[in-house]
């Protein structure tokens, strides 16, 4: 299916907004990950506070048809809490860096959440049935005093109004010094690999006081430092294969099944530089700030500061596709350099069928690509663009000296409304998009 | 403090016609024929000092927050260490240390541009040394590691291949704020009617400046003092530092750190609240949790 907007035949609509209107932003509130779930009936989201918020798809209804089920609020729960470290004299925050969904075993529902310094799985479970008429205790749960029951009765199951409950189940710490900016869940379902600037360990995820280190690039002599791990990622079928992206732009992929320690990478992905284009910026913004396998595991996509880049898994020294996110802010490095947004981390995503790829950008920008007919389109998630099954139009920055109307230019971007989270529905159109501390829902409209 | 919308006193001054130029330009980026060769190599220079300065400082407030982001600081320092390199196979660092009346010392000794923030840690008094100002192990290492990286930058024999074109048409900061509610078209007219003058005279202060740090207590120095009016200088301060560090965070350089950079996540987001799980901490540790 098309997943990019432009055509006749499909464009994105708003479906709904989570989150505050105030102008004021609660720093607490501000959304750091977002991710959906296998089946996309359920969609996470992680804040600064420390906080998860996960919601729930409805059925669809009848009285709606031409309304996809909503995305209502299934479980809130308080995930991570700030901690000092005495011993470094330093606070480790308590925003959640990423979630990541396990595949689901049973009725509950299971997510790995991680701060800077602590993973952790959560199993949500949901109860609408309690059992009522027991033998040995009360209707209040007091024992019933053994002498006097006097006949045995079969307790029955009654509906109830629906509880969600998340429990932790699981608290994997101390295993970074670094902080952790990456977490995957490996395809034998049974373990998952963390990633901090320095480490990446693997896990198994019965067992929390142990983990394997399987890359090391901290330096003998932290002087000679000059790059750091920026995302690691498992490969969605091979369980003994994975990758990670580095700050000067680099990824290397490496087999498990190599060595204990996978110092040395089996494929080594860097795209030569453009000499022309060279500047004492080059590396910052080659720096790799996400990097994504395409569902079906023979693409990877990687974002840096300006682009998108996707390459096939075969071939090493370039990328097959390179897409532009906001080339416009090329000249503008300087200045995005003094206010520190050159060091934004922008996430990518792919869709379901790998033909689309979603990256976001600023001023609430967020831009998606067809990887078949090559067209793109920019949208803007904002709160004049939000009534119930609005087409959202496409936007477009003007950079050379004239300006049409509706474009807007370059000197007007908000840098402080950033779209550095989004997600898609791993089977349908829908999109969520955080920005700054609301959740945007997408989809495509029903003709 | 900083005013917010001002730009600190370092930046070189733009004339307000070469905005236009730019925009016109596209992605390209080239000098107009005509121009001074001489007058843009000074120029440049001038430039990649402020660019310098600027990575410089940042490194230093970086050290000051509660865990420095490991990437950032490592990004910064590498485009430090570019700058220096170019520095040197230019010459421009030998012509300097010549000016300064330096003898006979090659441009590798001279590479101590940010030996002042090497030497403040060799200031202290024993003591332990929770960090030193440039370094790594603000990312909080059991061991204590100097770094004196940027002390020691090895000039490299390849030159690093460079634009001029590129570097100078990303000097306008009068083009972006990130801050909300200033009006930009105004605000850089004003400023650069009050320090155009002071402009021409800062270029050659701002050079030396840098240079005559490494021999006094940083602060102390009326180059250096004019370079950073604008910031309080008890954030330089060694011992405010350190300070600061032992206790909880303090709100007060983040103040400045929020005019350079928006929600960057590197800010910690809030006081210490150690008082709610101190206990359970301990417990933990005790128990080996």
């Amino acid at each position: 299916f098309v997943g990019v907007g432009g055509g006749n035949d499909f464009q994105w609509c708003f479906s709904q907004v989570k989150g505050a209107i105030d102008e004021d932003v609660a720093e607490a509130d501000i959304i750091s990950t977002v991710e959906f779930n296998y089946s996309g009936e359920l969609l996470a989201t992680g804040d600064k506070g420390g906080r998860v918020v996960i919601f729930q798809r409805e059925q669809e209804s009848k009285n709606r048809p031409h309304s996809r089920g909503e995305y209502n609020v299934y479980s809130t729960f308080q995930s991570h809490e700030p901690e000092f470290d005495y011993l470094k004299s330093l606070e480790i925050e308590e925003k959640i860096n990423k979630i990541r969904w396990l595949p689901q075993q049973n009725a509950a529902h299971s997510l790995l959440s991680t701060n800077d310094k602590t993973i952790k799985l959560w199993k949500i479970s949901q109860r609408d049935k309690r059992a009522e008429g027991y033998n040995l205790k009360d209707e209040d749960g007091r024992l019933r005093d053994p002498f006097r029951i006097t006949s045995l009765r079969v307790p029955v199951l009654l509906p109830m109004d629906r509880m969600v409950e998340a429990s932790p189940r699981r608290i994997f710490a101390n295993a970074h010094t670094y902080h952790i900016n990456s977490i995957s869940v490996n395809s034998d379902h049974e373990t998952y690999l963390s990633a901090d600037d320095l480490r990446v360990n693997l896990w198994h995820l019965e067992i929390t006081d142990r983990s394997f280190n399987i890359v090391d690039i901290k330096p003998a002599n932290m002087e000679e430092l000059t790059e750091v791990i920026t995302a690691a990622e498992c490969h969605p079928h091979q369980c003994n294969v994975f990758v990670y992206s580095s700050s000067k732009g680099t990824i290397r992929l490496c087999d498990m099944r190599a060595a204990a320690l996978c110092d040395r990478q089996s494929k080594f992905f860097e795209e030569p530089e453009d000499p022309s284009s060279r500047s004492f910026f080059s590396e910052i913004i080659s720096s790799i700030s996400d990097v994504k396998f395409s569902h079906s595991g023979r693409y990877m996509m990687t974002r840096d500061y300006l682009s998108v880049k996707v390459w096939d898994l075969n071939m090493e020294n370039r990328p097959v596709e390179t897409y532009q996110v906001h080339e416009y802010l090329r000249s503008k490095l300087c200045s995005l350099y003094e206010n520190d947004c050159i060091f934004d981390k922008f996430e990518c995503c792919w869709n379901g069928a790998d033909s689309a790829i979603m990256t976001g950008s600023y001023n609430n920008f967020f831009r998606m690509f067809d990887r078949n007919t090559r067209r793109d389109i920019t949208l803007e998630a904002s709160r004049e663009n939000s009534k119930p099954r609005a087409i959202l139009k496409a936007r477009k920055v003007s950079t050379g000296g004239k300006r049409k109307k509706d474009e807007i230019s370059v000197d007007s971007l908000d840098f402080n409304k950033k779209i550095l989270h989004t997600a898609w529905h791993p089977k349908e159109n829908v999109i969520a998009v955080a920005a700054t501390n609301n959740l945007y829902i997408f989809q495509d409209k029903i003709n | 403090m900083r005013k917010r919308g001002s730009r600190p006193i370092y930046m070189p001054v733009r004339r307000r016609r070469e905005k236009a130029n730019m925009y016109s330009k596209g992605t390209k980026r080239k000098f107009s024929d005509g121009v001074d060769n001489k007058a843009v190599a000074a120029s440049y220079s001038l430039q990649r000092q402020s660019l310098l300065d600027m990575s410089l400082l940042k490194l230093q407030l970086c050290h000051m927050l509660a865990e420095p982001n490991l990437c950032r600081s490592v990004l910064i320092a590498n485009t430090v260490r570019q700058i220096q390199e170019e520095m040197a196979h230019d010459g421009s660092w030998q012509v300097v240390t010549e000016a300064l009346g330096g003898s006979g010392h090659g441009p590798s000794d001279r590479l101590v541009d940010t030996e002042v923030l090497c030497q403040s840690s060799e200031q202290q008094d024993g003591g332990p040394r929770l960090y030193s100002v440039m370094g790594y192990d603000g990312c909080r290492e059991e061991e204590v590691v100097t770094d004196k990286a940027l002390c020691s930058v090895v000039v490299g024999d390849r030159a690093p291949a460079l634009l001029l074109g590129t570097i100078g048409h990303c000097w306008d900061r009068g083009e972006l704020r990130v801050e909300d509610g200033v009006s930009k078209d105004s605000g850089t007219g004003e400023e650069e009617g009050t320090k155009s003058g002071e402009g021409a005279k800062m270029a050659t202060g701002q050079v030396f400046g840098t240079f005559e740090i490494k021999n006094g207590a940083p602060g102390s120095d009326p180059a250096l003092e004019e370079l950073f009016s604008d910031v309080d200088a008890s954030y330089y301060d060694l011992d405010t530092m350190l300070t600061g560090m032992q206790s909880a965070p303090k709100m007060g350089p983040y103040d400045f750190l929020d005019s350079l950079a928006s929600s960057h996540g590197s800010v910690s987001n809030s006081s210490c609240r150690a008082d709610l799980n101190e206990l359970d901490h301990i417990m933990e540790i005790i128990v080996g949790s």
